[in-house]
């Protein structure tokens, strides 16, 4: 079986209470904004980190990619809030 | 080919140093850049939590994107993650050229895609003991789209 690891980093990480969820890889057509909809589900610390999509960007395979995009065969997809380094 | 030094961890680093190392290729022009914990009234320390994974690969992208637009000879950037005291040094970019608008403004691109492409986030340390994440600021996204044009 196909593994997704989810990466979660500073407040959605918070809000979900644990820095990673491992789950069986959704359909390759499936959409980072499908599958949240569907881990909002699992708890109300998903559903609350999940709430406002604007706020929220990804990557798959350590790549930025937009919330539309389909995940493919990618083994690890991270969420996070927009970055503030520098 | 540039001489690229992209270093991420706790350590903090001698901008000095850094310099010298710059200062040694045989450019003639060496710009720099060094951000520092501000004080922003009440705050005690920034925490920054980075994603390990894709740090140092997302920074090497953007050094590789500067070396490509300027003639640069070397280029150093080193950022910090961890908990960070106010007045502590968080993030370094050098570069050297034989040219002084190349290195100036390629430091200046390099700082501003810092900002908005590497997976950095800054939790705020408060004196009162609360804590906070740093918001992204959209005026850093409209520097770093200005370079697009």
């Amino acid at each position: 079986m196909a593994v997704l690891k989810i990466l979660y980093f500073a407040w959605v990480r918070e809000r979900i209470g644990r820095d990673e969820d491992e789950i069986a890889r959704p359909e390759a057509g499936t959409t980072i904004a499908a599958l949240l909809d569907r881990l909002a589900a699992d708890s109300p610390g998903h559903d609350a980190a999940f709430a406002d999509r604007g706020r929220l960007r990804a990557a798959l395979d350590q790549s930025f990619v937009p919330l539309d995009s389909p995940i493919g065969d990618a083994r690890e997809l991270a969420i996070f809030p927009p970055v503030t380094g520098g | 080919m540039a001489d690229t030094l992209v270093r991420v961890g706790v350590a903090d680093f001698d901008p000095g140093a850094e310099l010298a190392r710059l200062e040694a290729l045989p450019g003639g022009a060496v710009a720099s850049f060094t951000g520092l914990v501000r004080d922003d009234g009440g705050l005690d320390a920034l925490h920054l939590e980075h994603y390990p994974g894709m740090t140092q690969r997302a920074i090497e992208e953007i050094v590789a994107q500067a070396c490509v637009r300027w003639p640069l000879l070397g280029v150093t950037v080193i950022h910090r993650h961890g908990t960070l005291p106010v007045g502590a040094r968080i993030v370094f970019v050098g570069t050297a050229s034989s040219h002084r608008v190349a290195s100036l403004e390629a430091c200046a691109f390099l700082i501003d895609w810092l900002k908005v492409s590497a997976p950095f986030w800054k939790q705020e340390q408060r004196r009162d003991g609360t804590t906070g994440w740093v918001e992204a600021a959209g005026a850093d996204d409209a520097r770093a789209q200005a370079w697009r044009g």
